[in-house]
Formats: structure tokens, C-alpha cells, sequence
């Protein structure tokens, strides 16, 4: 995987297409002209996406959209999605009420 | 904190085969999986597995899985279920989520198996309810007796796609078409012919343009695509459908592996963000071991294999065990994985065009076109001969890792070799004695028992038949061809149910001697 993003490329700008409209993201209701518009204003990491359009923070934490978002993204910098390097995976790894995730216990209580 | 010789994260076939491996090497070990049944997939798996008698061949998915859940009962092995694993922290610290709480336990190996998730694809459309992917139609179907919808279209043609449309079939359901953008059928020929001869028709080169409907799907248009996957004006046709299934691919769920800093790779011949491992599933993270899909996409029988690989090295890397014990060990387990990986659809030949079969033989390009056979390919492959009498009929034509007919036969009329790829070979000389065993044993159900001339100017067709209600015998109707097309009308002679045939049910049916070697289903 390339480490290094070369911002000074030129991609050139952003012509809007047909299926600008489709829902990617179902989540988060993101379609997949604001990810290819997101591309043309700067973001070209699949963090940077992340954060800036709340792609694949929702509920299925990207389990469905990930690889597409990634494709569309990459299709827009005009480079293979393997390149792009995915965003971090975090705790919780899936959804999890704030309740039950502060109920921590550390350790002691087995189960049988 | 709780602390575990070996924590497994996944209770599918991969985890659970670790776990038996490594708790008969007396390492005391938890599984840890999200869902309130075990079994991973195995238990939506209702079809007979290939193989050889040590990949469990012949014996369906769901019966694999009881037998995994007995055995690691047996070794001792804790399953903990309804357990979300949602963190893997430094020095092997795993957080699960049971119940209203979150605990935190230790693990001295870890192996993860998490397995892989579905694809999606998108189209305009693709967010209206009734577009569901192929895993859950199967879980609707297999595990919760739910019928996913009544006319269904399904796309992708590798074996996902095809197995979970019979499936479809089975349940009642109406497949109104098979579509693969690719130009040819992925999965096994076999699965696409037990599909095909049904009546349903498959379009390779075709994909969805849009489905259609307001606050459901009520339709789908699909479209030719020329070979850069551009569509065809022209093509289009339309289809009335209340479900769109999506086969088309699977990714690994490899997150926990990449939260935990091992290395990753993004492969697409893994199917995606995948762990960096050695042949045994050794990540770069010393004692973390990944195995089955979520480190490379393959399927269960391979999965079961990776996942007893992975036991023993958590039981070397441990201690349980001696070097020279875990290379022994290994080896043979890689002989047997070796085994699978063998054939026209080895990982080594994915994407690629064969033209050949190893034995030299045209494959067919109608099944990979189709899905069936033709009648004027069939004959040129070595299961297909002619004689007096009821007699095999093996139209198995492409090299795959699987075997169990060469056993069933009791009379020694098929032969396959010490090469578990090589085509069946019917055997002259051995006299058939209509037992019915290879019909039932072909996983891929294209064996068929033909007396091609009974003398009255009729002949019969033995088919393997997994549909309900069983026809009763005299009951008449029509014989499919290889490509579901009425053929000839037919009577039912017989419906044999025994239980070495195991729900494989073997029809007999009349038809006039002329259509003998092309009738291939039964139909009323």
C-alpha cells in the first residue's frame, strides 16, 4: 500500500453524473455525488471522507458501504481501491448502547 | 481479569475446528461468537458438501455443523454465545459485550474467525426493501423458515448465487432469472445444471440496470454489458419481481485484526482487507492467528481445514505441543487443504478462462454460457456411455475436488482415480445395479441411472429429486431437458426416500426411449 498522498495531483473538477443521487451510505444518508464532490473539495483519504461526510459511521459501521465508498473514491482519484488505505477500525467494533458500554467489568465475574 | 489459553473470536467452521484442535492439545479455550445460534453459515448450508471423505464430503452443511458443535463438546471447549466481541486491545486483551455488560478477558493465543461479510452492488433502486443479499435470503429461509419473497431474480453466478437459487427453488420460490455481469457462470457447473434444468434462465453479460418500485421492489430491468461492463442500449428486459438477491462476493471482517496492528493488505484476490499471514494463518502479531474467510475468502470445507491448522500452532506457540509433533501435523493438514485447492476452480486459476478439462476435453461453453450442458456436448465426457440395461450416467464436466460417487458405487462402475479432480469415468464391464447410491451421493446431483431402451420403445431416468411434495408414482407430467425445456411428457415410476440416500430422493420417471439421454428433471 502507497503511504504517501500526493495532493499536487490533478484530478480535475467535478463533472456531476447520473446516479449523483444514489444512496450510498445508508446510514448516514450520504449519496454518491457528496462522496465524489467531497473527493473535489479535498478529501482524499478514506479518513478524511469519513469525517467529513459521516460515511460508514453509522449504524453498520460501514459494514455495507466501506467497499463502496472506497470504489467511489478511488474511481474519482483515478487510482485502484486497494491503494487507498481503509479507515481505522475502532472500539466499539459494533453498535453498542452507551448504558451497557459503560457498564464495565473488569474482570473477576466468569461466567459458566 | 479472566485469562484463557486461547480465545477464538467466531463459532463458525473455522473457529470451531481451532477450538477442537487445540483443546484436545489441553489448552483451555472460549469461543466467543455475536449470534445466538453457532455454526457460522453451516447451519443455512442444506446442500451436500464436496469433497473427499476427509473434507466431509456428501454430508449436507448443517450436519457438519452438529457434528462440530458435538465434538468440540466433547473436547471441553467453552462457547460462549450472544458474546459481541468489540475490541482487541494490546497484549491479547479482549472486550466482549454479553448481555447489558462489557467484559474484558485475556487470552494467551488468539485466533480470529471471524469469517466475511456480503457485497453489495448499486443500482437505482438498490435501497428499496426487497433487495436483500444471498446470506440473507439463507438465513430467512434455512434458519427462520421465512420465505424471502415469491419471484425472485438473483445476481451472481459463482456458487453462492446458484446454490442459495435452488435453495429458492426448494422453498417455493419462483427464480426468474440467474444474471452475472461476468461472461461466464463462476460457480460450479454442476450447481449452475441443478439450477438450469428447472427452467431457469441464466444471462451472463447482463446486469441490473434499475429496480423498480415505490415503497417496495416491484420489478427489475436488466441489460447487456459489453467487456467493459458498459451496458448495451437495446438489451434491456424487464422482469416482475418482489425480491432482488445479491450474490456477489464477500469481503472479510477483518477489523479486530486491524485494530489490534497487524498487518494488513488490501487484496482483492483475498476479497479485500485481509491480514498478512503465513501459510498457517500466523499474522504479524505473534500468537494472533487468523483463520477461515477473514483471512482470504474460500469456503467452509477449506475453512475447517485453516481453522484446525490455526489450533495447533496456538497449541506449538504455546507450548502444548513439540515442534516436530506440530510438523507433522501440519503437514497432512496441508495435504488435505492442498486437496480442495486443486482443479478448474482453484484460488491459483480464479479469473481465468480454461478451455480444457485436465483429461484434454473441450469444456463446455454452453454451461458456462447457460448453465447446462447441451445435448451435443455432453457425449464428448468420459461419465457419458451407452449400453443395454439401466446404467450411470455422469455429467460431471470440469475438474473439481470431489469424489464420494467413486465410493458409493458398490459395484466399482465409476471410477475417478487417485486424482480427486480428474472426471468420473463410467467403468465398463461392472454390472449397474440400480442402486441408487451414486445418484444420492453426488453432491452435485448430475448423476443419473438410464435404461436408455426398456424394449417397449420407452426408456427410464432416475434423477435426484429434493423437492416437495414427492410425486407419487403414476403421477404424469412433463420431462425437462439439461436447459428446462419441456422435452417429452413423462409418467413417475417410481420415488425412492431411503436413508443412506439421506433426503436425496431418487426419481424414476418413463419417457419415450428417444429422449433418454435428454430428459433430466421431472416437472407437473
Amino acid at each position: 500500500m502507497n503511504t504517501i498522498n500526493d495532493r499536487s495531483r490533478e484530478i480535475g473538477p467535478f463533472v456531476s453524473g447520473v446516479d449523483d443521487d444514489m444512496l450510498i451510505c445508508r446510514c448516514e444518508e450520504i449519496t454518491k455525488g457528496e462522496i465524489r464532490k467531497a473527493v473535489h473539495e479535498g478529501m482524499w483519504t478514506m479518513t478524511e471522507i469519513r469525517r467529513y461526510l459521516r460515511t460508514g459511521m453509522g449504524l453498520c459501521q460501514g459494514q455495507t458501504c466501506a467497499k463502496l465508498v472506497k470504489g467511489i473514491v478511488a474511481r474519482e482519484l483515478g487510482i485502484s481501491p486497494a491503494e487507498l488505505e481503509p479507515a481505522a477500525s475502532r472500539v466499539p467494533m459494533r453498535p453498542i448502547e452507551m448504558r451497557i458500554f459503560a457498564n464495565e467489568t473488569e474482570g473477576g465475574q466468569d461466567y459458566e | 481479569m479472566k485469562r484463557y489459553d486461547l480465545i477464538i473470536v467466531g463459532a463458525g467452521p473455522a473457529g470451531l475446528s481451532a477450538a477442537i484442535a487445540a483443546a484436545k492439545k489441553g489448552l483451555n479455550v472460549v469461543v466467543f461468537d455475536e449470534n445466538e445460534k453457532p455454526g457460522g453459515q453451516l447451519f443455512k448450508q442444506i446442500h451436500k458438501f464436496f469433497g473427499s471423505k476427509e473434507h466431509r464430503a456428501k454430508v449436507r452443511g448443517f450436519v457438519i455443523g452438529s457434528q462440530l458443535l458435538e465434538e468440540a463438546d466433547e473436547a471441553g471447549v467453552q462457547v460462549q454465545l450472544n458474546a459481541t466481541v468489540i475490541g482487541l486491545y494490546q497484549d491479547k486483551e479482549i472486550v466482549v459485550r454479553i448481555g447489558a455488560e462489557v467484559r474484558h478477558y485475556k487470552g494467551d493465543a488468539i485466533i480470529i474467525a471471524t469469517g466475511a461479510a456480503e457485497n453489495m452492488v448499486t443500482f437505482p433502486g438498490w435501497t428499496l426493501p426487497g433487495v436483500i443479499g444471498a446470506g440473507a435470503a439463507q438465513t430467512m429461509m434455512n434458519l427462520h423458515g421465512v420465505l424471502p419473497g415469491k419471484k425472485v431474480l438473483m445476481l451472481g453466478s459463482g456458487n453462492v448465487g446458484l446454490v442459495v437459487s435452488f435453495q429458492l427453488l426448494q422453498c417455493g420460490c419462483e427464480v426468474v432469472a440467474l444474471v452475472d455481469a461476468a461472461p461466464r457462470v463462476g460457480g460450479y457447473g454442476v450447481h449452475a445444471a441443478k439450477v438450469a434444468r428447472t427452467g431457469v434462465p441464466f444471462y451472463l453479460s447482463h446486469t441490473i440496470v434499475a429496480a423498480e418500485g415505490e415503497n417496495c421492489v416491484t420489478g427489475v430491468t436488466i441489460a447487456e454489458v459489453d467487456s467493459n461492463f458498459q451496458f448495451i442500449t437495446g438489451t434491456e428486459k424487464h422482469f416482475d419481481v418482489d425480491t432482488i438477491c445479491l450474490a456477489v462476493g464477500l469481503s472479510p471482517m477483518s477489523q479486530l485484526l486491524k485494530m489490534a496492528g497487524c498487518a494488513m493488505e488490501d487484496n482483492p484476490k483475498r476479497g479485500g482487507q485481509a491480514p498478512i499471514c503465513d501459510e498457517y494463518g500466523r499474522t504479524s502479531i505473534p500468537g494472533i492467528i487468523a483463520a477461515g474467510d477473514v483471512s482470504g475468502i474460500e469456503e467452509a470445507s477449506s475453512a475447517m481445514i485453516e481453522g484446525r491448522m490455526a489450533g495447533v500452532v496456538a497449541a506449538e506457540y504455546l507450548g502444548y505441543m513439540e515442534k516436530e509433533e506440530l510438523d507433522t501435523e501440519l503437514a497432512s493438514l496441508n495435504q488435505a487443504l492442498d486437496g480442495l485447492r486443486q482443479g478448474m476452480f482453484a484460488p491459483k486459476n480464479r479469473g481465468q478462462a480454461i478451455e480444457k478439462t485436465e483429461e484434454g476435453i473441450a469444456v463446455s461453453a454452453n454451461l458456462l454460457k447457460n448453465g447446462y450442458v447441451a445435448d451435443d456436448e455432453v457425449e464428448r465426457f468420459p461419465g457419458i456411455t451407452h449400453r443395454s440395461g439401466i446404467h450411470p450416467v455422469i455429467e460431471c464436466t470440469q475438474n473439481i475436488p470431489c469424489n464420494p460417487c467413486q465410493d458409493a458405487c458398490p459395484k466399482g462402475c465409476i471410477s475417478i482415480g487417485s486424482n480427486i479432480t480428474s472426471l468420473p469415468i463410467a467403468v465398463e464391464g461392472p454390472e449397474c445395479i440400480n442402486c441408487g447410491m451414486c445418484v444420492a451421493s453426488c453432491s452435485g446431483q448430475a448423476i443419473f441411472l438410464v435404461d436408455e431402451d426398456c424394449g417397449d420403445g420407452t426408456a427410464t431416468v432416475t434423477i435426484p429429486y429434493e423437492f416437495l411434495p414427492l410425486p407419487e408414482a403414476g403421477t404424469k407430467g412433463d420431462a425437462l431437458g439439461r436447459n428446462g425445456k419441456k422435452v417429452c411428457d413423462a409418467e413417475v415410476v417410481s420415488v425412492k426416500s431411503v436413508k443412506a440416500y439421506d433426503k436425496t430422493n431418487l426419481l424414476t420417471m418413463r419417457i419415450p426411449k428417444e429422449f433418454a439421454m435428454k430428459a433430466r428433471f421431472f416437472t407437473l
